[in-house]
C-alpha cells in the first residue's frame, strides 16, 4: 500500500528542467498528494508562472517519473486552486538556488512590494549594494541584477 | 448566474491578453536595446499564458478547446479593445500602449480576485501577481523617459494623444455589465476606469509628460462588440497561419 509520504520521496527526482538543482517538491509546485483506498494516486500541480512553457513538461515528467516506479494508476493534475507563490519555496530549495548562482525570492508578508528588487543579496559575495537591471531576464521566473561590489551581473528567481 | 454573461466577460479578458501578447512578440528581434527585446518577449509570453488560463475556463463552460478559439475565429469574433490590435509602431507608441493596458489590466485582476465566482477569482488571483511586474516595467520607463531628451517627450506625448481614445475604449461596458455587478462578479468599467485614471495620473505627475483632456477625446469603441480596425484581421491571419496548415498536428 502506498502511501502520501512514499510519492512524495519518488517526486523528488522530478527536477525543474532549467534549473536542475531544484526539486519540484522543493519548488513548491506540488500543492497535493493523495492514494485512494484502491491505490489511485491523484497529485495536484500548479504553475510557478501561468505562461511558464516548462509547466507542461514538469507535467509529463511527474506522469513519467510514477510510471517508471510501476505506478500506472495515477491522475495529474495542473490547478490554480492553490496557486504558487515564492514563499513556498522550501528552505532546502533557497539553498540549492543559490548554490547554482541564482538569488533565492527574498520572503515577505501578505503583500509582495517590488521595491524589494532594489536590494536583492547578490549570490556570489552577499553583498546588498546591487541594482536591478531589469524584471525580464532569460526565463519569466528570474529577473536581472548587478551587483556593485563584486561588480557581476547575476540573476534572481523572481518574489510573486 | 447568467452564464452568457460569465463567457461575454472571460471572452473580453482572454482576447485582449492573446492579441496583445501577440503585439509583444513582434518585438521579439527588434527590441531598441537587447533588455527590452528580452522585456517585451516575456511579457509576450506571460500574455499568452494569460489568455490561455481564461480560455481554459471557457472551455470548462463548454466552450471549443482553447487553440480552436484562439486561432480559427475570424476578426468579428473577437471582443478585444482595438488599443491593443493596433500595430505597434515605434517603440514609444508600443511603450504607451504598455503603460495604459497593464495600469488597467492588473486592477481589473485586483477586482476580479475578489470575484464571487470562484473559478474567475482564483486565476485573477494567480494573474495579479504576475502583471505587477508588467507595471513595474512600464511605469520605470514612463519615468526614465519622461524625464529625459526633448525627442523623448515629444514621441511619448504624441503617442500618448494617439493612444488616449483606444485606451479610453478598454472601458468599454458589455451588455452584461449591471448583471455582473449586482452578482458581485465583476466591479464593473467604471470602476475600472476611475481607478486607473489615478495610477496613471500619479506616475505622468512624476514626468513631463501631460494627460490630455479626456472630453476632448472620443472613446474608440466596438471592440468588446466584435468591430475593430483593419489592423487586426491581418494580425490574426498571421498567428493562425502555422496552426492552419495542419490544425490536427501534434505538437
Amino acid at each position: 500500500m502506498l502511501t502520501k509520504e512514499d510519492i512524495l520521496i519518488l517526486l523528488e527526482e522530478v527536477k525543474d528542467p532549467e534549473i536542475p538543482v531544484l526539486s519540484l517538491v522543493d519548488l513548491g509546485v506540488i500543492t497535493g498528494v493523495e492514494v485512494s483506498d484502491k491505490n489511485h494516486v491523484t497529485v495536484n500541480m500548479t504553475p510557478t508562472f501561468a505562461g511558464c512553457p516548462a509547466m507542461d513538461y514538469m507535467k509529463k515528467d511527474v506522469e513519467l517519473t510514477l510510471e517508471k516506479h510501476g505506478i500506472s494508476n495515477h491522475t495529474v493534475n495542473m490547478t490554480f486552486d492553490k496557486p504558487w507563490d515564492s514563499n513556498k519555496l522550501t528552505e532546502r530549495g533557497r539553498k540549492h538556488l543559490k548554490e547554482f548562482g541564482l538569488a533565492p525570492p527574498p520572503k515577505y508578508d501578505l503583500i509582495l512590494d517590488l521595491d524589494i528588487l532594489e536590494h536583492v543579496k547578490c549570490p556570489y559575495c552577499e553583498s546588498e549594494n546591487t541594482t536591478m537591471r531589469t524584471p525580464f531576464g532569460p526565463t519569466l521566473c528570474r529577473s536581472m541584477h548587478y551587483c556593485n561590489n563584486c561588480k557581476q551581473m547575476f540573476e534572481q528567481f523572481k518574489p510573486l | 448566474m447568467n452564464e452568457l454573461a460569465i463567457k461575454d466577460l472571460l471572452y473580453k479578458l482572454a482576447d485582449d491578453q492573446l492579441i496583445l501578447g501577440h503585439r509583444n512578440s513582434e518585438w521579439t528581434g527588434f527590441g531598441p536595446i537587447l533588455e527590452e527585446d528580452i522585456a517585451f518577449s516575456s511579457m509576450a509570453q506571460d500574455k499568452i499564458g494569460h489568455s490561455l488560463a481564461f480560455y481554459t475556463l471557457l472551455h470548462e463552460l463548454g466552450e471549443a478547446e482553447p487553440d480552436t478559439v484562439a486561432f480559427t475565429r475570424n476578426a468579428n469574433q473577437f471582443h478585444n479593445n482595438q488599443l491593443v490590435e493596433l500595430p505597434n509602431g515605434e517603440y514609444d507608441f508600443s511603450l504607451i500602449r504598455h503603460f495604459l493596458y497593464d495600469n488597467a489590466e492588473i486592477i481589473r485582476f485586483e477586482m476580479l480576485s475578489q470575484s464571487s465566482y470562484e473559478p474567475i477569482a482564483k486565476v485573477a488571483m494567480k494573474l495579479k501577481g504576475e502583471v505587477k511586474y508588467h507595471v513595474l516595467h512600464a511605469n520605470t520607463w514612463i519615468k526614465n523617459l519622461g524625464t529625459s531628451t526633448e525627442e523623448a517627450l515629444i514621441r511619448l506625448q504624441s503617442s500618448l494623444n494617439e493612444a488616449l481614445p483606444y485606451a479610453l475604449g478598454m472601458f468599454e461596458k458589455s451588455t452584461y455589465e449591471q448583471e455582473l455587478i449586482n452578482a458581485g462578479v465583476y466591479a464593473g468599467e467604471e470602476a475600472v476606469k476611475s481607478e486607473w485614471l489615478k495610477r496613471i495620473q500619479a506616475v505622468l505627475e512624476k514626468t513631463e509628460l501631460r494627460l490630455p483632456d479626456l472630453k476632448s477625446k472620443e472613446p474608440k469603441l466596438g471592440g468588446r462588440y466584435g468591430e475593430h480596425t483593419e489592423h487586426l484581421q491581418p494580425l490574426l491571419d498571421e498567428m493562425a497561419e502555422v496552426f492552419k496548415i495542419d490544425p490536427t498536428a501534434e505538437w
